[in-house]
């Protein structure tokens, strides 16, 4: 899976509530919540991205609440990725497990300014800047992970595994 | 080479077929986990609330299987939003209670038998020593203080455990903090918390496992270490474990409906970071905008006037925290410019609180006191605030918009810290308001 996209940059530490404010949680709809996306510190990017583009972020990304309703929010406003120097752990996993791509690879992080164009090879776990035509490599997901990742997300991951499962048990 | 508590948790709960125990077993041994470890583990406990379980529900009917692993096992909880806010809310609970119905859940909480899902829990004697329990909450972690392995995951994850009861964890390294000195008055788990977190930053602990131990922490209520293993997520960690104590086990008895079982740390356990902290020398803290690593002695804050001041929270709502308001509060007034909001964790608290008299004392200071839920604390209702507008409050979190507007600042601060702030109108201390 090939991605190309301008990058929308954040600093360390976005939180859940700045991916989605708690006012909003009185739904769940991913086009709702996806209006109001990163909505209390740039409040032009809900209008402005475009399907495709890349978050690219400092350490601790979506640090704070379990909300499912964040990486459902960034991939209902068309993000197709995004990459950070480090991830708070259940933002990881939401991510993971809904199907929202995540990269961690700080020096693609550090390099990387406002508007500049991403393309990102998932497969290979490689990020090129466009601007500078540097690339970046990222290391592999664990086999696990990459499981759930091919499978679509933990849903499919776990039907799949459940009827394997009652078929060797019966 | 030994094991912390998480790992032997965790070891305790491996499935039978999981490569990691299989591969011991092979071997001979008994199962055994390392930090870094994937492993998948059954899990005794799990939850959702009001804004987690729609989704997981939803997720849940994707699955495919026809009801959830053990009805006994699967506790919703309505607590952010309610009693209904809107008709928003009302409906998420609707779908909430309609599940839980279906399902026959044997434990199902309703507005008026309930409260904030991390009070009610443990008080409920659903959580016991030894637990691998998972939430979709993030502040599920706050049952470690019960020395149960419980941590805060996605609505996806949750749908999987309700419907498989088994989870994937990857086995976290382990922090060890060991407190140590005599407490100064007016200091409780709140400013430990704030000041440990302000040491180590809101990333210190990502992934990892904090052990809080050490002679200062043998002496603190179950009250007070519920609100330092709240606040371990706030450090990134995935969980927040206290050994079990003879305190735990008074709090435990008559309570608990399941039997525990302890897990000690061993002596040689492998920790990636041992911090030692004297608590001797540790002041009232309060956390300044917009994270709370900012950390910094209530003394020391500076003229900071409030508009708002909150007490409650899963993370300060119990009957002790309470307490340390209302001798406060008592005989004297809620500065004019200052609403004071005052929230009881669950029913049993408000109920405990009104025949201790707290209640009381509150009304005549000037404070309101609410029915038990979330509210402010997410800027959900029950004190939103304005642009501008300043709150001092007990909660978890003061991270931009929490409260409220975006232009809005949320200042964390224990219970004796918020009420002397309430009746001075700006962040003070106890000994400045009783002075
Ligand atoms: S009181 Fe606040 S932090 Fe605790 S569960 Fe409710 S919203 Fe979350």
């Amino acid at each position: 899976m090939r991605i190309t996209g301008k990058v929308w940059k954040y600093g360390d530490n976005v939180d859940t509530d700045a991916i989605i404010p708690a006012r909003y949680l009185n739904m769940s709809g991913a086009a709702e919540l996806a209006c109001h996306c990163m909505e209390d510190i740039d409040p032009g990017f809900v209008t402005a991205v475009q399907p495709g583009d890349v978050i690219v972020a400092g350490e601790n990304f979506g640090c704070g609440s379990s909300r499912e309703h964040a990486p459902v929010a960034i991939k209902a406003a068309g993000v197709a990725c995004v990459v950070a120097k480090s991830y708070a752990r259940i933002f990881y996993r939401n991510a993971i497990n809904i199907g929202l791509p995540i990269l961690e690879c700080p020096d693609a992080a550090d390099e990387t300014e406002a508007g500049d164009v991403l393309t990102i090879d998932l497969a290979a776990g490689a990020i090129t800047n466009g601007r500078t035509g540097r690339t970046y490599r990222t290391s592999p997901f664990p086999p696990f992970i990459m499981a759930v990742i091919e499978a679509g997300g933990l849903v499919p991951y776990t039907r799949k595994r459940m009827s394997a499962r009652s078929a060797g048990a019966g | 080479m030994g094991h912390t508590m998480a790992e032997k948790i965790i070891a305790a709960h491996l499935l039978d077929d999981d490569e990691a125990a299989a591969s011991r077993s092979a071997q001979g041994g008994a199962p055994d986990v390392w930090p870094g470890d994937l492993v998948e583990v059954s899990v005794d406990l799990v939850l959702a609330n009001d804004i987690t379980a729609p989704i997981a529900i939803q997720e849940f009917a994707k699955l495919g299987v026809g009801g959830v692993f053990d009805p006994g096992r699967v506790v919703l909880v309505p607590d952010h939003f309610t009693p209904n806010k809107d008709i928003k809310s009302a409906e998420q609970c609707r779908a909430m209670r309609q599940f839980a119905r279906a399902q026959e859940l044997t434990t199902q909480f309703e507005v008026g038998r309930a409260g904030i899902e991390h009070v009610l829990l443990p008080e409920r004697g659903l959580v016991v020593p030894g637990d691998v329990i998972v939430g979709a909450d993030s502040h599920t972690c706050t049952y470690g203080a019960l020395g149960a392995f419980a941590t805060g995951m996605g609505s996806t994850d949750i749908a999987v455990a309700m419907a498989t009861g088994h989870v994937w964890l990857r086995v976290p390294d382990t922090i060890r903090f060991v407190y140590s000195g005599q407490l100064q008055p007016w200091v409780g788990g709140k400013d430990l918390i704030l000041y440990t977190i302000g040491r180590i930053g809101v990333g210190g602990a990502r992934y990892m496992s904090m052990e809080f131990s050490g002679p200062a922490v043998r002496d603190l209520s179950m009250a007070a270490r519920f609100t330092m293993a709240n606040m371990a997520i706030e450090a990134g960690g995935k969980a927040g474990l206290f050994a079990v104590d003879e305190t735990a086990q008074a709090y435990l008895a008559g309570r608990a409906t399941r039997p525990g079982q302890v897990y000690e740390a061993d002596e040689d356990a492998r920790y990636s970071e041992v911090v030692e902290i004297d608590v001797s020398a540790i002041e009232p803290q309060v956390a300044f905008p917009h994270l709370p690593e900012n950390a910094r002695p209530a003394s020391s804050a500076g003229d900071v006037q409030i508009d708002q001041a909150v007490i409650g929270s899963c993370t300060n709502g119990r009957i002790e925290d309470l307490r340390v308001a209302a001798f406060l509060l008592g005989g004297r007034e809620v500065h004019p410019d200052v609403r004071c909001i005052i929230i009881p964790g669950t029913q049993q608290v408000y109920l405990d609180a009104l025949r201790e008299g707290l209640i009381e004392s509150f009304i005549e200071a000037g404070a309101v006191v609410s029915t038990p839920t979330c509210g402010p604390c997410l800027g959900g209702h029950m004190g939103v605030l304005a642009a501008g507008e300043r709150a001092i409050s007990t909660t978890n979190r003061n991270f931009r918009g929490r409260m409220g507007h975006p232009n809005s600042e949320v200042y964390l601060a224990g219970p004796a810290v918020a009420a002397a702030s309430a009746i001075a109108g700006h962040i003070s201390t106890p000994e400045a308001v009783l002075a």
